[in-house]
Formats: structure tokens, sequence, C-alpha cells
């Protein structure tokens, strides 16, 4: 990622395409990653939302916070509602009914993309539709009161994995999405965090102008469910990155590479501290985690050195 | 009409087809700004007009106003303090709303 | 057009290339296999020109349905059984945003256990989604109401999807003679779709948002309100393609009916064993006669009453047993629209057909003299299995 000397205004552009007005909680993560991808998308797009916190806090019938041709339907199907566009628009120029092409780009949380929404991804990926998916990880199901999902990690207390007298919470490591991405082969995936504007800005650029599908995965952090300090959200979120729990990468056509590296990675405890999910968790827990996030991330380097 | 009473007044013949909603972004009518219990104050003084603020909101309320400096739109903002906190200089701080 | 032999299930497929549909969303589950196998050869072979999409499951393929039909394309896809329990919950969503899809369902029995075999057990369990349903008879049926539901389902004072049944293995796997149309003759049928409201970054909707109690009820009475008020289209529809092809349907066909005193009621493939059993017991002098329903939903209520207006008995066949309720759903949705009438026939229901089984001709001469001797008896009695051991 290339460093700013100074964040200006005028490199972005102008316009929002999500609407104030939304219903998001205060200090969302989520919303300010939507915010920012769809001012990057623009206004040439299709999207295919899943039931989640996104969709329920812009969609309050008879009012929406879309600017953009949207459709919603149920929480695991955003991909092949997606598919069904993306054929519809290949068809319909082909036929000479429409002549526009509008990127069709499908949303869901991290309960839509890792759990019930698993197949319908997997399906369009292997059928190779040109479209973009961004997941919106917030690290369970948020919009029905925090309950887990694939992606909660390790140690995290939800309401269905609570921490208690005899559990530490979450005792399942967090799926990887991304790796699963890559296994299919697609030409682009990538990590991003709304902590690291300019770089999520970048990839979904990148990701629209591929043609074929793309994955972006964009850590969300959540003051609500994470349990912290509503200004905290960006501060959060670095500190996923520079600890190493959420190394911001791409791999193109099978390549990673790092988008950041540090000299040291900062201790996870430091990720960890200030969030309530992880506040019961003990010195071993909390160690057990520190060496696999330090396995991962040397792993991570190795794929990316080759 | 104002959404809100359209939704709790609408009869069935006034639902558009499919419960459609045919206005783009017609959101920005709700008062979200009701929502705070403390607002961000800006120093001028101390203001660089670097956008940051306004790149992190997630309410996207922050825009340049005269003197290209950045405010908050306080009808929507919600008081989560992140412009506050990612500032720069330290030119926002987060007074108790009345 | 010449007459021709062809299986039920490529019948369908015709109709679908007739109508030039854009895009297919395909699942295979037996019995309805041979429609999207012969859709495929079409689109490999350059005869339909179409997007193909070989999704992953059924719930897949209505999905991609309801994406494929709000950005404005024509859409087919056909399932059976579990296929269409599996997108149960996504068929109510295509009828609930009024998107027009055309559906063929070669009718299957539900597990478990396991049975491929024909029945219309799937077809009862999504009587309450607001699709419009026609039953098909026999393959030139079957190509025609298809036709049809492209023009009924895209027209704008429906907007609404279709099914068309038509029973697993006895229709969809049998070869049947029928007249296909030309596509001269079919563009002046089907006109272009064009819904008014589509995926369009020039006009950017918002479909799919949320109801809050405030306003859900509204809602759904403007899409019950909507729902009923396709009958007229439909009528006119049937009443066009008659013109245009010689073959009348209506929402309930009569066989026989003029001077029966004891009618029967079928849906599907049976109705034409059920009409032999009628020639054959007019032959002996008793006046019987059967009554159709082609048009399931919504139901045809008038055209049922007057139908039965001069009957004394009407017997009814189910092909699914609901559990734990009125065992016939047909029978009670029978009985239920002649609750009211002043003079009503005694309604007696049998149940046969599950997963498969045949009924003869003598079966169906059998239900006539049991369901003569219940109404006799005053015993209108729940309705029976027939041809059960």
């Amino acid at each position: 990622m290339e460093t700013y000397a100074i964040y200006v205004p005028r490199l972005l552009p102008q316009k929002d395409f999500f609407a104030p007005g939304h219903r998001a909680c205060i200090g969302c993560g989520e919303a300010l990653a939507v915010r920012l991808v769809t001012k990057t998308l623009g206004r040439n797009v299709i999207i295919s939302n899943a039931t989640g916190c996104m969709e329920i806090v812009s969609s309050p019938y008879p009012t929406t916070s879309w600017r953009v041709p949207w459709i919603h339907t149920l929480f695991e199907n955003a991909s092949a509602v997606a598919s069904g566009v993306e054929a519809a628009l290949k068809i319909l120029n082909a036929k000479g009914k429409r002549g526009d092409s509008p990127k069709v780009v499908a949303m869901g949380g991290d309960g839509a993309t890792s759990d019930i929404g698993l197949q319908a991804l997997s399906g369009a990926w292997e059928r190779g539709h040109n479209f973009l998916y961004v997941c919106y990880d917030n690290e369970a199901y948020m919009n029905t009161g925090i309950q887990r999902s694939s992606a909660t990690p390790y140690g995290a207390s939800t309401t269905t994995s609570p921490a208690g007298k005899v559990s530490i919470g979450q005792t399942r490591w967090k799926k990887n999405l991304p790796a699963i991405a890559v296994a299919h082969n697609i030409p682009y995936v990538a990590t991003a965090c709304p902590s690291y504007p300019f770089d999520l800005i970048e990839k979904v650029k990148k990701a629209v102008a591929i043609p074929g599908p793309a994955y972006l995965h964009v850590l969300s952090v959540c003051p609500t469910g994470w349990r912290h300090a509503t200004d905290l959200t960006i501060r959060i979120g670095r500190l996923a990155v520079e600890t190493g729990v959420f190394p911001l990468y791409e791999v193109e056509n099978g390549s990673y590479k790092l988008s950041m590296d540090f000299p040291k990675l900062r201790p996870v405890r430091d990720y960890l501290s200030p969030q309530g999910r992880f506040r019961h968790l003990h010195e071993e827990e909390i160690d057990r985690i520190q060496e696999r996030v330090t396995a991962e991330y040397e792993k991570l380097k190795k794929k990316a050195e080759a | 009409m104002s959404a809100r009473r359209k939704q709790t007044g609408m009869t069935s013949g006034e639902v558009s087809l499919g419960a459609v909603v045919d206005e783009a972004g017609n959101a920005v009518e709700y008062k979200t700004g009701d929502w705070r219990s403390q607002r961000p104050v800006l120093n001028k003084d101390r203001c660089i007009r670097c956008g940051i603020c306004y790149i992190y909101c997630p309410e996207g309320c922050i825009r340049q106003g005269p003197g290209g400096y950045f405010e908050a739109d306080l009808y929507y903002c919600k008081g989560c303090g992140i412009c506050a906190r990612e500032c720069w200089t330290q030119a926002i701080h987060m007074e108790p709303e009345e | 057009m010449e007459m021709i032999g062809m299986e039920g299930s490529h019948a369908v497929a015709e109709a679908v290339k007739l109508a030039d549909a854009d895009v297919v969303a395909a699942y295979p589950i037996t019995p309805q296999t041979h429609i999207v196998e012969r859709l495929a050869e079409m689109v490999a072979d350059g005869e339909l020109n179409a997007e193909y999409i070989p999704v992953e499951s059924e719930h897949s393929a209505m999905s991609a349905c309801l994406g494929s039909s709000a950005t404005g394309a024509r859409t087919f896809t056909a399932t059976a059984g579990q296929g269409l329990e599996l997108m149960h919950e996504v068929v109510y969503v295509a009828s609930s945003m009024r998107l027009p899809i055309v559906m063929a369902v070669a009718n299957r029995a539900l597990s478990a256990p396991l049975s491929v075999w024909g029945d219309h057990s799937d077809v009862m369990a999504v009587r309450d989604t607001s699709w419009i349903q026609v039953f098909a008879e026999n393959g030139q049926q079957a190509f025609d109401l298809t036709l049809c539901a492209f023009r009924i389902g895209e027209d704008p004072k429906v907007l609404f999807p279709v099914m068309v049944h038509l029973d697993g293995f006895h229709l969809s796997h049998v070869v049947e003679p029928l007249v296909l149309l030309e596509k001269s003759q079919v563009d002046k049928f089907l006109p272009p779709y064009k819904h008014p409201y589509s995926l369009d970054c020039d006009r950017p909707v918002t479909m799919g948002a949320f109801a809050m109690p405030a306003v859900y009820a509204e809602v759904k009475k403007a899409q019950h309100d909507a729902f009923l008020a396709t009958k007229q289209v439909i009528l006119k529809a049937w009443k066009e393609y008659g013109k245009l092809s010689g073959r009348h349907y209506s929402p309930v066909e009569h066989y026989h009916t003029d001077d029966a005193k004891v009618l029967l009621l079928t849906m599907g493939s049976f109705s034409e064993t059920a009409m032999v059993a009628v020639d054959e017991l007019r032959k002996k002098g008793e006046k019987v006669g059967l009554i159709r329903l082609r048009l399931w939903r919504p139901f045809p209520f008038e055209e049922l009453r007057q139908a039965v207006a001069n009957a004394e008995v009407l017997i009814v066949l189910d092909r699914c047993i609901s559990f734990g309720g009125p065992p016939g759903p047909v029978c009670s949705e029978v009985r239920a629209a002649l609750y009211a009438e002043q003079k009503r026939p005694k309604v007696v229901g049998f149940i046969g057909g599950l997963g498969g089984r045949e009924i003869a001709v003598a079966e169906f001469k059998q239900m006539v003299s049991r369901g003569r001797e219940a109404a006799d008896k005053g015993a209108e009695a729940v309705p029976q299995i027939t041809g059960i051991r």
C-alpha cells in the first residue's frame, strides 16, 4: 500500500451512495465499510444484499439508504441472486434488450457468507460469474443479537458461545474464508479494513476491474458486539492488523502479496484487552491465541514470499 | 407525507408493487441525530482540514463547510466520537448533549 | 402444424424455446430432469439463445430466477418434489416481490421414504405461496400451459410467477401426440417482458425492503387483492390462446356434466383415466360426469360452484394426504368453496395415486359406487385412501 503523506479528501470520490439516516449502531464499523465500498463502486453497480445488519438498517419500508439499484431477498442466497442478475445482464445485452453493463456486487455478513450462504457462494465462484462478493465480517450474527458464526474468533464470548463457568466462549478457530476463496481459483481475493481506507478503496477498484469472480473480506469492527467504546472502532481495526490477527493481503491468481507488513507484530493482548467479548480470557487462552496468530502470520508470509 | 407517517398510515392501496422503494436514498429524512448523548465540537484553530474525520464517519454526515473546515451535520450525527478520537490534531472534542 | 410424438418434458422445453426465454436456472431432479436436459441441448446447439445457469441447488435455482427476473429477463426453471421443498422459502419471495417466473413442476411424492414417483404432495405444500398454478392433463397441455404461463405471469396487470404442474413420469416421461406452434404465432401471442421496476442504474430502486408490523399487513393485503385480480387476465390469455391454437382452456373443465347427478373431480393426468371410467359408466346408463380443475390458484370458486350446481354427489380425488387434518387437501378446499351454497352436492373424498401408484379405470368406477353409497347413508365420511392394502 502506498503511504500517503497527507490524507486529503479530494483523493476520494465525493458522492456517497449509502445515505445517512440509516439505523446502524453508534460507531458501526460495518456502516463505514459499506459507505467506503459504495463510494468507490459509484453509480454503475447492482447490489445483491443478504439479510443482515446492513440490509436491515438500510431498508425499513418505505425508506432506503441505497442510492444504487439494490435487491435483498433472503439470508443465504445473495450469491445466487447475483448469479441471476449477472446472467440476465449478459443475455439481455447480447439480445440487444439492454445496453448497460453495471458491475454486479453481492454483499453479506460473516453469517451469510461463512455459514448459511457458503454453498451459494461456492457455486457462483465455480460457475465463474463476473461479480464481486464483499463479506462484511463483524465476527458473529450481530443483527439478531450477537450469536456465534464460524467467523467468530477463538475465545470470543457470544450469546450462543457464551463465556461461562465451564466455557471460554467460542472454542473453534475462525474459518479462513479467503483461503476457501483462493481454493476456488478465482482471479482476485483480498482482505481489507476500513481503518486503512485507501487500501480498502484501491482493492475495491481492483476487484471490480477484474472480469470474473472476486472476493473481498472486510473486517467490520462492531462496538455493540465486541463490547468496546463507540469511538474506538477505527483504533481496534488498526490493532487487528498491527497484531497480525487480521493481516491485509491480496491473492491475485493464486499469488499472495501482503498489503502491509510490520517489522514486529504487536502482541495480541493489545487487540484483545479493549474488547469486552474477550475480557474473560485467562493467560493460557491468550497465549494460545498468540501462538496461533504468530504461526498463521508466518504461513502467510511464506506464501507471499513464494 | 413523511416516511414515518407513510409507514404507519399507508393503506393497502398505496403500497408499491412488491413493496419496492422507488426513491433512492430517502432515508435522509430520518433524524438519527436524536440518538446521541454527546456531540462533536470543532476547534477551527487546530483543524488542518485534512478530512480524516470525513473519511471515518460511519454516517457520512461530516461535510466540508465554509473555509474548508469539516463539520458534522447534527441532524444525523449519532455522537460516536470516532472523529474526535481519530483527528490528527485533536481539533475535535466531544461534549455531552443537553 | 403437424402432430408429433413427444415426451411431456420435451414439450415443456419446446414451449420455453418458442417463448425465447432469456435465462434458465437449471438443477436436475427426477422426474423433471428431462426438461432441463433438453433445454441444455437446445442452448448447446444454438436453438435457444439463453443464459443457462447450472446452479448448485434448487434454493439457488429459484434465487437466481429472482435476480434474473428483477433484471428484466424472461426466466424459467423446473423442479419436482424435494426440489420444490428445498426452494420453499424462495418461492414465497418470488411472488411477494412480484417477479414473473415460469416454473414447471413434475409433481413428485415427498420423502420420507424417498419416492421419485408422482403424486401431489409437493403441490399441496405450496398452496399458499401466491403463485398462479395450473394443472396439465396431457403432453399437449404441458406445452400449451407453459406458453400461456409466460403470457400470464408477465402481463402488467399480473406480475406474479406461475407454476405449471405436470404429473411426474405419467406426463413428464410419456411420449404423447401433440401439436406445437409456429414461432410467428407465439410472437403474436407473447409480447416482450417489461417489468415496471427493474434493476437499473438510471433509476435505482430498492427491492426487498423489510416491513415493520405497522405496514406488513397492508403489503400482504395489496398482494392478496392483486392476486385475486389475476383471474381476469388468465381468462383473457386463455381466450386468446384458444383463438390462436384452437385449444381452449378454462379454470374448471367439464366432461359429460350436463345431466350428471354424480361428478368426479380430478386434477392432473388421472383425469384422462377418469374420463374412460365415465365413458364406461355412461354406456351402462349411469349419469356420471367429470370436472377437472385446470386452474388451482387462484382457486376457481365461481366456476366450481357453477359446475356442481346440479350434481347430487361430488367425488373428489386427492393425490396427497394432509396428515392430522382433513386428509384430502383438494376435498377440503372444495368443501369450503361450497360451504355457503344453499344447494350443494354431498362431497365425498378419496385419496389415491400416492407415490406413483396407479389408479385403474375399474378403481374410478369403484370410487363412484362407494361415493354414492357414502352419500346415500348421509355419511360424508372422511376421505378414504383407495387402492391400499
